[in-house]
This record gives structure tokens, sequence and C-alpha cells, in this order.
């Protein structure tokens, strides 16, 4: 079995060493060095993931991977995700091909919303068409993976008659996943269209999404498609040891999700459920690199799972613990995982 | 009163088919719909929530004694009232501007009474709505385990509100009623209970002092 690690950030604004935060700019320079040390650590892929706050100031991670793309030579360089709903399929295409180009074939996608809705009303969408938007778009950009003239016709954009659509890619589709957050229906449509499949599991036990490696499997049969991968993505933080990664990551946590809290109106996480999240039953991978490799390795046992996507960082978080974060992870826990599941 | 033993839940998301499995747990008959064919979600129904029936929504709401409405909201204006009529229904629905986007038709008032309103030929109670969809099944215990939560029941009619209190209970939750659809503002998003799962005095403090809040 082929296993495959990465990580994602969101551009998560980094902490100074003063506490204050560092500027949109130097985050987003920081995170080229973070991608770049991230292949140097031992890392299968980077994966940027799309916002469009202050704490992640990331809406245009393409271009973050291109840098990275230009000072790495193995490092799978990816979205993780791309909010397609509220983008156009054939752009996102093209900015993913190119940087296919750039890095020499290394690119991939993860189109989903993640818990990302601000970019709805930035591009003049409305968030109650998401199904209608993420389905017709998902479905043209399936058409546009294959490659060759498009005809397509739809909703939610112009159509396409026997459309080139450029840049071609030089072998064959780049790899391309759909992030689901627990509805079968969206597991169900990602085998449709033939996509990967990376479940986001961000709280709650993991072991509930078992099913859904089972409901993926079965429906690729049933659309008649070979089998395809299973990834997780999971929040989490790696210190050298499980207490330092704790105090480390709570306060940044507890922040961030309190303020997403106060912005959506629903009841902010105390410390006791926290504890829960980040040990052996809970989605959070916080701890030592012997704790997390552990937790790692029963979970994409028991998910089928064989691509596993650390969601590291939280806006607060300095460079230097990032940095830390990303050599523990690169150095330790993956090859620690490997060797677990021999 | 004897509780109805036939339950449809209506939408096969993130949240029906978590609902769907814990009445069936509690000795619930389970059938779920969504809009289309129920052919398209026979695979999903087989694996993910084992035991029940998928139907037509027309057919399981016909043979129902409780209907759980667990699709997103905007997607409820779709359905025709008349289906549900003559229905004890539970609204598990949220009006939740900051996640879903503003719907203009929920903007005045609980969105529960908006769905009770639309609903005249339905009995209409306000449940399994604020406590999350990941959290619902793993945090349900038996009536008796000392860390039993709260889960609320709002509604005006007090047979129909029994009845959901019934269904909560074997469901693994403590019943805590509020006497109206009205009182059931308490459980919307933007209150202390919305996303979290508090013990039964937790529960009842919270909605005290929200109600407090609002006076």
């Amino acid at each position: 079995m082929t296993y495959t690690f990465g990580l994602d950030t969101f551009g998560d604004r980094n902490g100074g060493t003063d506490g204050t935060p560092l500027s949109h700019a130097q985050t987003i320079r920081n995170v080229v060095e973070e991608g770049v040390f991230a292949e140097q650590a031992g890392v299968d892929f980077f994966g940027i993931g799309e916002h469009h706050t202050d704490y992640f100031p990331m809406p245009a991670g393409d271009v973050v991977l291109a840098a990275i793309a230009a000072r790495t030579d193995r490092i799978r360089l990816g979205s993780a995700v791309t909010v397609l709903s509220s983008d156009d399929p054939v752009r996102v295409f093209q900015r993913y091909s190119t940087l296919n180009a750039v890095s020499g074939g290394r690119a991939e996608v993860i189109l989903g919303r993640g818990s990302s809705i601000e970019s709805f009303p930035l591009f003049g969408y409305d968030l109650a068409d998401y199904e209608e938007l993420f389905e017709e778009k998902a479905t043209l950009f399936a058409e546009l993976l294959k490659g060759g003239p498009v005809t397509w016709e739809g909703k939610t954009r112009a159509p396409l008659l026997s459309q080139d659509v450029v840049p071609h890619t030089e072998s064959g589709p780049f790899p391309a996943w759909i992030g689901v957050g627990g509805s079968p229906q969206s597991v169900v449509r990602a085998a449709r269209l033939g996509f990967s499949l990376m479940l986001a599991i961000i709280g709650g036990p993991p072991a509930r999404f078992a099913v859904y490696s089972e409901l993926f499997q079965r429906a690729l049969d049933k659309f008649g498609r070979a089998p395809l991968p299973v990834g997780v993505h999971s929040p989490g933080h790696v210190a050298a040891t499980d207490q330092q990664a704790k105090a480390e990551f709570w306060p940044r946590w507890r922040d961030i999700i309190a303020l997403v809290a106060e912005e959506r109106g629903f009841a902010i996480p105390t410390e006791e459920s926290f504890d829960w999240e980040t040990g052996p039953h809970g989605a959070l991978y916080v701890g030592s690199p012997e704790t997390v490799a552990q937790k790692i390795a029963t979970n994409l046992r028991a998910l089928g799972a064989t691509r596993f996507d650390l969601k590291y960082g939280m806006p607060g978080l300095t460079h230097e613990q990032l940095g830390t974060n990303i050599e523990l992870y690169g150095r330790q826990v993956i090859p620690r995982v490997r060797q677990l599941l021999g | 009163m004897e509780q109805p033993s036939r339950l449809a839940v209506l939408g096969a998301g993130h949240v029906g088919p978590v609902i769907a499995r814990l009445a069936i747990r509690a000795g619930y008959r389970v059938a779920i719909a969504t809009s289309g064919d129920p052919e398209d979600i026979a695979l999903i129904t087989e694996l993910v929530i084992p035991g029940a029936q998928p139907r037509w929504a027309a057919d399981a709401v016909a043979d129902a004694g409780i209907v759980v409405l667990a699709i997103p909201l905007h997607r409820f204006l779709d359905i025709g009232p008349g289906v549900l009529n003559g229905k004890l229904v539970v609204d598990a629905m949220n009006y939740w501007p900051a996640s879903d986007g503003a719907l203009k038709a929920f903007e005045a008032g609980g969105s529960s009474e908006i769905v009770a309103e639309r609903l005249a030929g339905s009995t209409v109670v306000k449940a399994l709505n604020h406590i999350g969809y990941h959290e619902l099944e793993d945090r349900a215990r038996p009536a008796g385990t000392p860390d039993r939560r709260a889960a609320g029941v709002a509604g005006d009619d007090p047979a129909a509100a029994a009845a959901i209190v019934g269904l909560l209970d074997r469901m693994g939750y403590e019943p805590v009623r509020l006497e109206s659809l009205r009182a059931g503002r308490v459980l919307q998003p933007g209150s202390p209970v919305f996303g979290a799962v508090l013990t039964p005095a937790d529960f009842r403090r919270a909605v005290r002092e929200d109600a407090r809040s609002l006076t």
C-alpha cells in the first residue's frame, strides 16, 4: 500500500514573537518558506486552502503554490480546498494546469466548500444556491480534466461549444479530489463524477467516517469506475511533547473558534471539549510526534484511507512554531506512521 | 398516550441519516426520503442507515406518525404544504444566515413559527436542531445515565410535544420542554444552547438566562 502524507495551510496569519500579528504579506511570504521547508523535511504534498478573511488572508493560493514550485523539485502542490461554487471551473482548471506546467506535473486540486463562506457574498453568489452551483461546476470540472474540446451547457456560466481549454496537461488529468464534510450524498457525487474522496474531519470521532469510505468504493463500483483513493484532512499541531503542543495550540484554537462562533452564532467550545478532541477518539492531531503518529495510523486503518493531510497552524502561532511542527511532522511523524502501517 | 411507531425522515444530507439511525435504535420503523427517486439513495440507506427504508417522500409521509424535516431551509420552501397535512412534523431545520445565506421568508420571527404558518394543516414541534450532527449520536445515552445531555422540545400542542418528548427520551437525550414554538426561539443559532451539548441543569440555566435577556 502506498501512503501519501501532506500538510495543508489556510494562510493562518502568523503571530510575531511579541504577540502582535504579522502583516498579510509577511504571512504569505512565510507560507512560501514553509512549503519549501516541507519538501526538505520529507513531506509529500503541500496544500493551500482558499480563504478571504483577516485571519486567513489566502484568496489566491495558486500564486503562492507557483512560488513554492519554483523552489522545489519533488513535493506535490495543490489547493485544500478550492471553493469551486464561487469560482469559474474553467479558470480553476487553467490556474491549476498552469501550476502543473510550472511544477513539472506536481499539481493537484481539492474541490469543496470547506467551512469557508466568505467567497459567496464577495463574488456575488447566494449561499442558498450552493448545491446547484457545486453540482454543475464539479460536473464541468470533471469534463475539463479529461482534456480535449469541451461542450457543456448549464445555468451557472456561459455554455462551451467544442471549446479547447488551455494549457493542455502533458500526461493526462492531474489528481482531483472532492472534499466532503459528512454528507453521504456528497460522497456518492464524488464517485459519480470520478473524483477521489477527501474526508474533512474537523470534529467528533473520525471512526464514524469509515462507512463513507465503504460507501465511496461501493458507489464507484456501481458507476462502473475503478477504485480511487480516500484521504483524510484534519487539523493539528506537533511539538516536542503533548503538553507543549496543547499549550501552544489551545489558546489559538479557542480564539479562532470563538471568533467564528460569534460570527455564526454557535456555542464556544470549552477546554473539556478540546481535551476530548485531542484525545484518542477525537478529530484533532495535537501532541508529540509519537502521539500524532499513532492517531494517524489508527485512523487511516479504520477509514481505509491512504492519504493524510495535516492542516497545520492556527492564527497567532509563530513562523518558528510552524517550522518546528513541519520538521517534526516530516522527519518523525511520517516515518513513524509508515512503520506502524508496515 | 401511545407513541407513533413509524417515522419518516425527509433529507439524506448531513443531518437526516444521523436522526434516522437514532430513531431506528430507539425502536421506530424509519423511512427516509429526498425530493427525488428512492433508488438514488438506496446505496446510502443500505450502508449508512441500515434498517431504514428509502421511499418516495409522499409515500414515506403518508404512512408516518412523525415526519422529521432535515432538509436545508431554502428547500423547505419548495415543499407543497398539503403533503404534510394532518401530520406531526418535527422541524429540525435552522435559519442560519451566517452559515447558509439569508432567506427573505425567514427574516421576521422564529423559523419554526414560520414553518408552522406554512404548514397550517400540520402540528409542528421544534426539536433536534440545536445539537451538531457530528455529535448527536456520540452523545446519546440511555435514561438514567449520569452524563446524559439535554435536548429541547418546543411546541404549542401539548400532545404533539409529549410525543416528541418520548422520541428524544428513547433516542438518548433528556427532553426539556419549552412551552411554545415562540419559546423555542431559544434553540436557534445565536443562542447559548445552539451548538453546545449541555447537561440538563446547564441547559435549563442557559434557557432561563436567555429568556431574561429577551425581556
